[in-house]
């Protein structure tokens, strides 16, 4: 046990440190005032901060160096986090690519897959909303009805997806088609890459409840996905078998997608926010439960980078993490709204942060299904 | 970096879990609320050095840190052994007391909804509020550390005059402690005091997350058995939730009472607060998973022939001693500029 990091882990985060500090102030100066990346505008002003990223090797500090990464490990990861969201950094636009679609190429992808695309999720060259969700397939992903019809050189793809985040301002799509048409549930499902130009395809941002265009939905109407539409093969795994596919990336999306580092940037926020607005002793003892829970949320994680540098699999555990974080932020929130007392229905950081934080228990599989998969999974339970 | 429960530290919870089970089995627990409680796992539990982890081998111990007592103490509490492992390995083994079964009352010296000033530690007043507080295990301990001005006293069992007292849980064997004369002094050290007061505190969260661990595993194995409406009470989703909610507290709780451990054993200077972290979290935890265990035996776990009530009422005493959920808040508040 030692919970101290080593000279070249301070090092890295130092060098972070000052990048950031560097980078964000000149890249506010470069854009003028800053958007929500869930706006079109906004969405292009953080291309240019994804692209300083990669420049300077930041934008998947884990990845292999020829990946575009920097040959780090989950602890490198790890303080990238924290040393990112303390600065204050945007939101990742190319979150979806790098976090959920390449962990699933590293793990199901050929060689000429990985060698393709890796590098260009890193560079937000290709930029990568997930095709997961449809009107009738939430939570049950299984229930997914949308078609691939395998032709000669390709695939036909017919049906829709929606509530895609960011899909209007994306140029690929990844998710899941059923490919055997007499299947049922998670068989006969395949795993397609698909880039959103092709003929047939038609997609329609929305609002979400924050009134920004950050949702859409894409039909599919007789659009024809060549064989090597994405500059490579467009099956991930294997044909018929995308459900193994996609849930290996679900671990990962539920486990380490929220790192605490954003949860100790917010809390340090939170703890500004009460020292100007002034908190009674219930408030307090508010405040430092939820500092408790961010805090209990990291000590968790670095329990988990642990076993996972032993090499043990983040299994159905991830569920438990994705319950803490995402009830936890909105804890946060509704914190700090009640400190803000009227000024919390003024549009700002504090009200935005809410409402997106109400979307951490549906996304990436509601917490009720998350709870089912704890009691049955982790505890035994009977189904 | 590396934070995990290693080999040598689950070998001993291991050994520990061995002993206990054979040993410290519910039926023991119930034994101990009508009587005086068996000594047999207590006995265990010294052979294998678990009473003198923190001791120097020079002294015959095992020259541990408190992070390998922590899965020790996890196992105490799994069993709800009726024992102060905690009093006795942890507060009072470091100060030089040892091979008696010690009873102290400085868990009780902290008020439950600390006012006024901020506490880093018992304050001198708290600590002689004390004084007539109901002692755990004050009915059959062998020596008593008794708070006494800026200090600790030491006296033997012929030394003090025990008035039992009732308590919900019967194996606590509590009692109001006066010294009739003698003693002598242990400590006149206040930070001292705080640092026995932060290692009663750790160890009782560790008793509790051992104690929530064991409701779970008793309610998770009941409602796979127990069948209403034709099917396994486990199988709906109410039921399961509840018991999801179980498991979370109790694994985030987890990590913090190891961390508040290793706060103590490297002399870190987070080490008050990591306590408080950990006490607040795990009885958070222990209180989440008593109502689900409950709730989820029914009318079975209402009753005193099942044994949860053991486990139940045990844990009731500990989320509130040796500082409750207020007292640790404000501590924690305190430490972070709040």
């Amino acid at each position: 046990m030692d919970l101290n990091w080593s000279a070249d882990q301070e090092a890295l985060r130092l060098e972070l440190r000052g990048w950031l500090e560097h980078n964000l102030a000149d890249w506010r100066v470069e854009i003028g005032t800053e958007l929500s990346g869930d706006t079109r505008e906004g969405f292009a002003q953080q291309l240019l901060w994804e692209q300083r990223l990669y420049e300077a090797g930041w934008s998947a500090v884990s990845w292999p160096s020829a990946y575009g990464g920097r040959d780090g490990t989950l602890w490198d990861w790890l303080i990238f986090e924290e040393e990112y969201w303390r600065a204050g950094a945007p939101q990742r636009v190319t979150q979806n690519g790098i976090q959920i679609l390449a962990p699933s190429v590293f793990e199901h992808g050929t060689q000429e897959q990985k060698d393709h695309l890796l590098t260009r999720i890193a560079a937000a060259e290709d930029l990568w909303c997930q095709g997961w969700s449809e009107p009738n397939a939430g939570s049950d992903l299984a229930g997914v009805s949308s078609r691939a019809r395998r032709i000669d050189g390709g695939w036909v793809l017919d049906g829709q997806k929606t509530w895609t985040t960011r899909g209007a301002f994306c140029t690929h799509l990844f998710g899941l088609f059923r490919s055997d048409p007499d299947s049922e549930r998670h068989r006969g499902l395949t795993y397609l890459l698909v880039p959103l130009d092709l003929d047939g395809i038609t997609v329609r941002g929305f609002g979400r409840l924050d009134g920004d265009e950050g949702f859409a939905e894409v039909f599919f109407t007789e659009a024809f996905l060549p064989d090597g539409a994405v500059g490579t093969s467009v099956v991930l795994g294997e044909v018929d078998q995308g459900w193994r596919v996609a849930v290996s990336a679900a671990s990962t999306e539920r486990g380490l997608l929220r790192s605490p580092g954003r949860y100790q940037a917010t809390v340090a926020s939170l703890l500004e926010l009460c020292s100007q607005r002034g908190a009674d002793e219930s408030m307090r003892r508010r405040v430092a439960a939820a500092w408790m829970r961010v805090d209990g949320y990291r000590l968790q994680t670095l329990q988990t980078v642990t076993a996972l540098m032993d090499g043990r699999d983040l299994g159905s555990e991830a569920s438990l993490a994705k319950i803490w974080w995402s009830e936890l932020d909105i804890e946060l929130h509704e914190i700090a709204l009640d400190l803000l007392d009227p000024d919390a229905e003024l549009e700002g950081p504090w009200s935005k942060g809410h409402q997106f934080s109400l979307a951490g228990p549906i996304y990436a599989g509601t917490n009720e299904v998350q709870r089912n998969i704890v009691a049955e999974r982790v505890l035994g339970l009977p189904r | 970096m590396r934070f995990a429960l290693d080999e040598d530290r689950e070998a001993l919870r291991s050994t520990a879990r061995a002993l206990l089970t054979e040993l410290c089995p519910a039926s023991a627990v119930r034994a101990a609320w009508t009587g005086t409680p068996d000594n047999a796992a207590w006995n265990a539990l010294a052979d294998i050095g678990a009473l003198a982890v923190l001791l120097p081998q020079s002294e015959d111990g095992l020259g541990l840190d408190e992070t390998y007592l922590v899965p020790v103490l996890e196992e105490a509490g799994r069993a709800a052994l009726p024992h102060p492992l905690v009093e006795t390995a942890l507060v009072a083994a470091p100060l030089g007391v040892t091979g008696l079964i010690v009873a102290t009352d400085l868990g009780a010296a902290v008020p439950t909804a600390a006012g006024g000033e901020k506490v880093a530690a018992p304050t001198k007043a708290a600590v002689e509020g004390a004084a007539g507080a109901a002692v755990p295990s004050a009915t059959f301990a062998e020596a008593f550390l008794l708070a006494a001005g800026r200090g600790l006293r030491l006296y033997e069992a012929q030394e003090v005059d025990v008035e039992p007292v009732e308590t919900v849980d019967a194996s606590r064997h509590c009692g109001r402690v006066r010294p009739r004369a003698g003693g002598r002094s242990v400590t006149d050290d206040p930070e001292a005091v705080a640092a026995a007061f932060d290692r009663g505190a750790l160890g009782t969260a560790a008793e509790l997350l051992g104690l929530s661990r064991a409701m779970l595993e008793l309610t998770v194995g009941y409602a796979a058995e127990r069948h209403q409406f034709g099917k396994p009470i486990g199988s709906f989703q109410a039921v399961k939730h509840h018991l999801a909610n179980a498991r979370l507290e109790i694994e985030f709780a987890a990590p913090a009472v190891l961390y508040a451990a290793y706060a103590i054993a490297r002399g870190q200077t987070d080490a008050s607060r990591a306590v408080s972290q950990a006490k607040w979290l795990a009885g958070s935890a222990a209180a989440v998973t008593g109502r689900a265990a409950l709730q989820c035996h029914g009318a079975i776990g209402y009753t005193t022939e099942h044994d949860l009530h053991l486990y139940l009422k045990r844990s009731w005493a500990l989320i509130r001693a040796w500082g409750g959920a207020d007292f640790h808040a404000d501590r924690v508040a305190a430490s972070i500029s709040l």
